[in-house]
């Protein structure tokens, strides 16, 4: 018999990708009955799911960011590569590496397989497991960075700009907008591995989630609340706060700060000078489009579904490689890197 | 190495906002980069890297030939900037293993080569460079070069490097041909200071200081010479045998935009006055000398209608004798001596006003209401012509300023150390029932004034637009400015010229703020 193909039984419904014979959601952007989550982000973890399926790390997050009672009203635990099966759908999980404990969700049905990708990197991150590229029938992925202007730099040639300005400011406070979920721990390791060994002040908002990596294995070295109090510390250090903040009056207590921001987006220069940034950081915890391109290949998908991001130019892309793009639309994803971008709230 | 390091330098540059920021940077350019880039790179720097460039299509043709056009268009359309999405797109190339071509090599060859073989050349230096530096190159090539500094602002980042007087480095500068080899040499203590050999240099004006009124009191009425302090731009006019200049207050050569005075410089002598638009007679307001200095290359009808001349008040040089050690007197007598004698067209003497005391002085300074003299400028009657600010030589000595009660509109972040406050502030004027944006200040108010402002506007916010918020109509502001003028640009039909809060009036209703005619009347012959 003939292997049903995907689109038979994943489909997308109001709520998210939906998975009809197991009869869950992956990533549901509203509150549904069953839920397997990717990764804490909060455009994919949202609240007050019935049960919800995550690796141990994604649930810890989830519990930090949500509350115990909001993470899922029954939280099911699993390793990567442990298999479960639900209403006959087997489903397992692979790492993604684009945050601790982030997942792709691997589903047999019948002999078809798909993967869901989440949001996904292929470069070393010493805080995440690596990515498994899984082969596949359908592979589901983001396209946040889907374009050929993409293509992230060496991340520690990126740490070696910053430092070089922190040498040639020495009395000022460099402060780097950065995301409280992974951005933050894989620039303190990024920074750490480059020989940088004083205290990182943090901002209050990123500090749970440093300590909740620290707790789940992930040592970040020493770190201490951006507090008034700790002023002295402020001066010539790398200060990490939400991208909000640096800008606003919280900054007000950093010895004159450089306005740093990490993220993809920096790569191109009016997104960087529209948030007044005075040292763009080029460090994306997604695929460049190199990336996007040499992973769908190794996954030898015939299909590719696109959840969200610049879908036009990769399913133009895949298409002259023979294969097939389809855009999903999904709506609510990507918002985490949005909020990268200073301004977006006080 | 030194293409990647001077595109680092630019990036840079473009993202730091502040002047001491900038400085930094270029001193450890200078400290760092090796020659003859380094001075290659000042050139561009300072605008007078003569390069000849290749058309945007060349580059828009290679990378045509390199990358999917759906892609280059899709992209294209993200990034916005051709030329940038040029740098971020261009396929690596892996196997090229030459080594990237340094600044000054760059310039040489753009020089050498032939049209044909143009192409490859740009081409190979692509292949070999990160992103930044492409993005450096194109513009570089094509000569679309904007570097977020001025040639001032990189002289005086060459003096704070070497401990050098600016006003030293500003007479040499102009003598001396990028890359500035025998410069370097100077102010690194291997050479001597170069000789500009009857170049035409710009020699660094001798500036005023605002007249207070506690300065006022100390003012003995014999001691000082009054002349009118004209609204025009201050210029230093350099002619001689080795060829005639017009320098902006800055050092700026500005002759290009000024071709109808060249005619006018035939003569051998550094003078210093005031570049005004005369029509009949009557000095136009600032707005039409504005025109005519944006342009580089003025057509004939923009010099026709927009006629330039130059208002003498000071004599420098005479021939090749140096009148700055004179007293201001005797400068004054061999300015008009000298006109006498050569007559130049296109320019005049500005006249000497007398007075016989402070009081008649200060009471001919309240009479004025020409739009185009600003106030009084006093001149020590024995101060040498001293390069630089000197307090206690020359006095600018404005007029009161005008003021008008406009409302609180509307307020944006300020850059580098002001970027946490709402600093800036766009205010209107009533028209009818509702308000009207006259004008934007930044200035004016103190420390604290502004952290009232600040929290004031964070918790009336009506509405955000990116960085701008909207605030309830409520706030009145007392903002003093110059003068106002005319203008088609803004929506009020007129524009400030210096506004600044001047008081904060808590006190006063939005509804007694003023009125937009009441601005209007300030306008000589009625804005007419």
């Amino acid at each position: 018999m003939l292997a049903p193909h995907p689109e038979t039984w994943l489909c997308t419904r109001p709520e998210g990708l939906f998975c009809k014979p197991g009869d869950f959601f992956v990533d549901p952007v509203r509150p549904v009955p069953r839920a397997i989550i990717t990764h804490g982000h909060s455009d994919h973890a949202r609240p007050d799911h019935g049960a919800v399926l995550a690796t141990r790390e994604t649930l810890a997050i989830m519990r930090a960011r949500m509350g115990e009672d909001r993470a899922g009203r029954v939280q099911q635990e699993i390793a990567y590569g442990e298999a479960l099966e639900i209403n006959g759908v087997r489903v397992t999980l692979r790492p993604a590496g684009h945050v601790l404990g982030s997942a792709q969700v691997v589903m047999d049905w019948k002999g078809s397989r798909a993967v869901v990708s989440g949001d996904y990197k292929r470069r070393p991150d010493p805080t995440c497991a690596p990515f498994e590229p899984v082969p596949c029938d359908v592979f589901v992925t983001e396209a946040t960075f889907a374009l050929p202007v993409f293509r992230h730099p060496d991340p520690a040639e990126e740490i070696g700009k910053l430092l070089r300005s922190v040498a040639l400011f020495p009395e000022r406070t460099h402060v780097i907008g950065c995301y409280a979920l992974g951005k933050a721990q894989r620039l303190i390791s990024l920074l750490r591995e480059s020989g940088w060994d004083r205290p990182v002040p943090l901002h209050g908002a990123l500090m749970k989630l440093c300590r909740l990596y620290e707790e789940l294995g992930v040592s970040l070295g020493p770190l201490e609340p951006a507090t008034v109090a700790n002023k002295a510390l402020f001066v010539g250090n790398i200060v990490l706060a939400p991208p909000s903040a640096i800008q606003d009056r919280w900054a007000r207590r950093l010895a004159e700060p450089v306005p740093c921001l990490a993220s993809g987006w920096m790569r191109v220069r009016q997104r960087a000078r529209q948030g007044g940034v005075e040292l763009p950081l080029v460090i994306s915890d997604h695929a460049d489009w190199d990336e996007l391109l040499d992973t769908c290949a190794e996954v030898q998908a015939p299909e590719i579904w696109i959840t969200h991001g610049r879908e036009e130019a990769l399913i133009h892309a895949l298409a002259q490689r023979g294969q097939r793009g389809r855009a999903l639309h999904l709506v609510g994803l990507g918002d985490e890197e949005i909020e990268d971008e200073p301004g977006g709230g006080e | 190495m030194s293409v990647k390091l001077f595109a680092a330098l630019l990036e840079s540059l473009v993202y730091t906002p502040s002047r001491n920021g900038k400085l930094r940077l270029l001193r450890d350019w200078f400290a760092t980069a090796p020659d003859p880039d380094r001075g290659v790179g000042l050139a561009a720097l300072a605008g007078e890297l003569a390069l000849k460039t290749a058309k945007p299509a060349l580059v828009r043709d290679l990378v045509a030939a390199r990358t999917d056009p759906a892609l280059l268009a899709l992209s294209h359309d993200y990034v916005g900037d051709f030329a940038e999405t040029v740098a971020l797109i261009w396929p690596e190339r892996p196997g090229a293993n030459q080594p990237p071509p340094g600044l000054a090599e760059v310039v040489e060859l753009l020089e050498l080569t032939s049209k044909a073989d143009l192409p490859d050349l740009i081409a190979s230096w692509l292949d070999v460079l990160d992103s930044s530096a492409r993005f450096a190159l194109i513009k570089l090539v094509t000569g679309g070069l904007r570097v977020g500094a001025s040639a001032r602002l990189a002289k005086t980042a060459l003096a704070d490097w070497s401990g050098t007087p600016l006003d030293d480095i500003e007479e040499v500068w102009h003598g001396v041909a990028p890359p500035y080899l025998a410069i370097f040499r100077w102010l690194e203590g291997k050479g001597p200071r170069p000789d500009p050999n009857g170049a035409p240099v710009f020699r660094p004006l001798m500036l005023a200081h605002p007249l207070e009124e506690k300065d006022f009191a100390a003012l003995h009425a014999p001691d000082w010479r009054a002349e009118w302090k004209w609204d025009g731009i201050r210029v230093q006019v350099t002619s001689g045998p080795g060829g005639a200049r017009l320098w902006s207050r800055g050092g700026e050569d500005v002759s290009a935009s000024f071709p109808d005075l060249a005619p006018s410089l035939t003569f051998h002598a550094v003078l210093d006055g005031e570049l005004l638009v005369v029509r009949e007679g009557e000095v136009a307001p600032f707005s039409d000398l504005q025109q005519r200095l944006n342009r580089k290359a003025p057509g004939a009808k923009l010099q026709q209608q927009h006629p330039a001349m130059i208002r003498l008040y000071d004599i420098l040089m005479d021939g090749e004798e140096d009148l700055r050690g004179l007293p201001f007197d005797a400068r004054r007598a061999r300015l008009e001596a000298w006109f006498a004698r050569e007559r130049p067209a296109l320019m005049d003497v500005s006249p000497l006003i007398p007075f016989a005391s402070m009081a008649e002085l200060a009471a001919i300074r309240d009479g004025t209401r020409a739009a185009s003299i600003e106030g009084l400028m006093l001149k020590r009657a024995d101060s040498a012509y001293v390069p630089g600010r000197t307090k206690g030589l020359w006095w600018k000595w404005k007029r009161d300023p005008l003021t008008i009660d406009a409302v609180l509109m509307y307020a944006q972040r300020g850059h580098g150390k002001r970027s946490s406050f709402y600093s800036d502030f766009t205010f209107g004027l009533w028209r009818g029932e509702e308000l009207v944006p006259v004008g934007k200040a930044y200035s004016g108010y103190t420390d604290e004034e502004l952290l009232w402002l600040d929290r004031w506007i964070r918790n009336n916010t009506t509405a955000r637009f990116g960085p701008v918020r909207e605030v309830e109509k409520e706030l009145v502001l007392e903002v003093a400015f110059d003068a106002a003028q005319r203008s088609g640009r803004h929506k009020s039909g007129v524009a400030l010229r210096f506004p600044r809060i001047a008081r904060i009036r808590r006190d006063k209703p939005a509804s007694e703020a003023d009125r937009l005619e009441t601005l209007m009347a300030t306008i000589p012959d009625g804005g007419a």
